[in-house]
């Protein structure tokens, strides 16, 4: 009986703190467990009690790399609640500062933390030694996308000017102009980006997914949709807890996430590139079309791929609504207090985001539920993984650890995220 | 055109001793005339990577816990509390064990050597640490800290980098 056990005890290049166990027994995996280990943050208890208006802030710190989707999903979900809409430029405006935190969020992927496992380095300041350009350029998008963070978000890490009902305070037209050329800029090397991860040597790998993504009748998803799927979901937010089901597992600190009766499914870039390629804008299109990445995609390493399609898309989106910005005469809309529940979904730089509140008549939160990303892709992550090890047992074991490694990074993991950290033990028994 | 000096404090001013190289940035503003730059930064690399690129000397101040571990309460380990580590960055890398590593962030010494990899590091680059006590959540400093944070602003605005001297006529930044 032959068996053997590797073991990598800190995953590096993960956001947050997380570890891999893989025992391999007669040529197959005995077991296999994605551990979450990074303490419980109890948001969820924590903001109860809390006032409603205090949700986009308070949930904002789950993260430091996509504090705007945890505003967006608390703000749209409190307007849920109370029969707030939030249209015309001060929408436009929302969809501007994501922008802003997807092109920060896939840059800093992208370049920095993905890159270096399809080139061989360890980390960025390898990659910067020896392709120095990569890193100016990957420096030079981020910086466009923290621009647009700053200017509506009021700082770059956690921004302080988005509340239920819109913003604090709104731009002026020619503050928001004065990004236009660092756009322009930003979207030249996106387009670059996207015909460069196009020519990295991806592994043959290719499984059957459920795709989830946000799809709206007329707009790439960022802030609104319904919740569809390339198996036939088609759902309202306010739905979500009917057909999505959270289970805790006892080798994670994060729940796993499941589609009632299917099981594991997919979100992010490659799932709404997948699920929503017709709404990308036509220059986007056509770049991911010249490499020919054409939807569906199924190979989970080319997320690389579909990510720089969307900083294409986000470029040019931003772009577009500030040619189109007229500075509106309030910065939020008005509304009145009443206890409700209310659903809110929108579409983070990692996935889909799920905010559900239930308030008083005085607008004190009674219960929060907050379904990050990163959990939702846990089931898919050890899948793929299960898959990816059976099929390259051959593989030298510093191989095959890294190209787990490289598995789980293909969905941009935001552990602090889902625990709101990730440690990898493979190991050949 | 780059600045001749610019002084740079890191820190968290939610997390104890953490903040003292935002204090030594403050307490250095109200003894420097307003046309010499300094700035305050929690330590984003994006913004440090562009920092580095404004001046020909730059002077760092953050906090350190040399040897530091995990899980480690300050003073089992490393230089006491309140002792001023002086590093000439542009010569060689910082030891990576003097600051808190993060698995939510690059750190200040991953950010310089992204720089010198880059060619963004100035002609020199200073980095004093102060070694901390406690990197609890809270304000305040400890008393160590505190006695260091002023002695490195008498330091500074004496010794022969000190800030004024190097650009006496500066015109801000």
């Amino acid at each position: 009986m032959k068996s053997r056990t590797i073991k990598i005890d800190w995953l590096a290049r993960v956001e947050g703190e997380g570890a891999l166990n893989v025992k391999i027994k007669d040529g197959k995996i005995a077991d296999l467990k994605f551990k979450i280990f990074e303490p419980p943050r109890f948001f969820e208890a924590f903001m109860r009690g809390r006032k409603y208006s205090e949700a986009p802030d308070i949930t904002a710190r789950i993260c430091g790399i996509c504090p705007i989707a945890y505003q967006m999903s608390a703000c749209h979900a409190m307007e849920d609640a109370l029969g707030v809409k939030v249209d015309g430029q001060l929408r436009a405006l929302r969809r501007l500062i994501y922008c802003g935190e997807w092109i920060e969020s896939h840059a800093l992927h992208v370049f920095l933390l993905h890159a270096p496992d399809f080139l061989g380095y360890e980390d960025a300041i390898q990659i910067a030694r020896d392709h120095p350009d990569i890193v100016r350029r990957a420096l030079q998008l981020k910086k466009a996308g923290n621009s647009l963070v700053t200017l509506l978000g009021g700082r770059e890490i956690h921004p302080i000017n988005v509340r239920v009902g819109g913003f604090y305070s709104v731009p002026t037209k020619r503050e928001l102009a004065s990004l236009t050329e660092k756009l322009k800029a930003a979207r030249d090397i996106a387009v670059e980006a996207v015909r460069w991860t196009a020519t990295l040597p991806f592994p043959d790998f290719e499984r059957d997914y459920e795709f989830v993504a946000l799809r709206h009748p007329d707009e790439y998803p960022f802030n609104e949709g319904r919740l569809v799927s390339n198996r036939g979901l088609d759902i309202a937010a306010h739905e979500y807890d009917k057909y999505f089901t959270e289970e805790h597992v006892a080798h994670s600190t994060a729940l796993h996430s499941h589609i009632e009766g299917r099981g594991a499914y997919f979100v992010g870039p490659l799932a709404r590139v997948n699920l929503n390629f017709d709404k990308l804008s036509p220059l986007a299109r056509e770049t991911a079309v010249s490499v020919k990445f054409k939807p569906p995609c199924r190979n989970p390493f080319k997320s690389i791929i579909a990510r720089c399609v969307e900083l294409v898309h986000s470029c040019d989106e931003a772009l577009r609504i500030i040619a189109e910005y007229e500075m509106p005469d309030q910065p939020a809309v008005q509304f009145q207090m009443q206890a409700a529940t209310g659903y809110g979904c929108t579409e983070a730089p990692r996935g889909i985001l799920y905010h559900r509140y239930r308030i008083d008549d005085q607008g004190l939160i009674l219960d929060a539920k907050i379904v990050p990303p990163t959990s939702q892709n846990q089931g898919s992550i050890e899948a793929d993984l299960r898959e990816f090890i059976s099929a390259n047992l051959n593989l030298p074991a510093d191989k095959l650890q890294w190209q787990c490694e490289q598995t789980i990074r293909n969905y941009d993991p935001c552990i602090s995220c889902s625990t709101h950290y990730l440690k990898l033990h493979l190991e050949r028994m | 055109m780059k600045s001749p000096v610019l002084t740079i404090g890191v820190g968290n001013s939610d997390r104890g001793d953490d903040a003292v190289g935002l204090i030594v940035a403050q307490r250095l503003r109200q003894r420097l005339p307003a046309h010499v730059p300094i700035l305050q930064t929690t330590g984003d690399p994006g913004c440090l990577l562009e920092a580095l690129q404004t001046a020909e000397t730059i002077i760092l101040i953050d906090a350190v816990h040399s040897r530091w571990e995990a899980g480690l309460t300050s003073g089992t380990t490393g230089a006491s509390p309140g002792t001023i580590h002086r590093f000439a960055a542009h010569e060689s890398p910082l030891p990576a064990d003097f600051f808190r590593c993060s698995t939510h962030a690059i750190g200040i010494p991953e950010t310089i050597e992204l720089a010198r990899a880059l060619d963004y590091l100035p002609r020199q680059l200073i980095v004093y640490g102060i070694e901390a006590r406690d990197f609890a959540t809270g304000t305040g400093l400890s008393a160590p800290v505190e006695q260091a944070a002023d002695k490195l602003v008498d330091i500074l605005c004496r010794t022969p980098e000190c800030i004024l001297d190097v650009c006496p006529n500066a015109q801000g930044s």
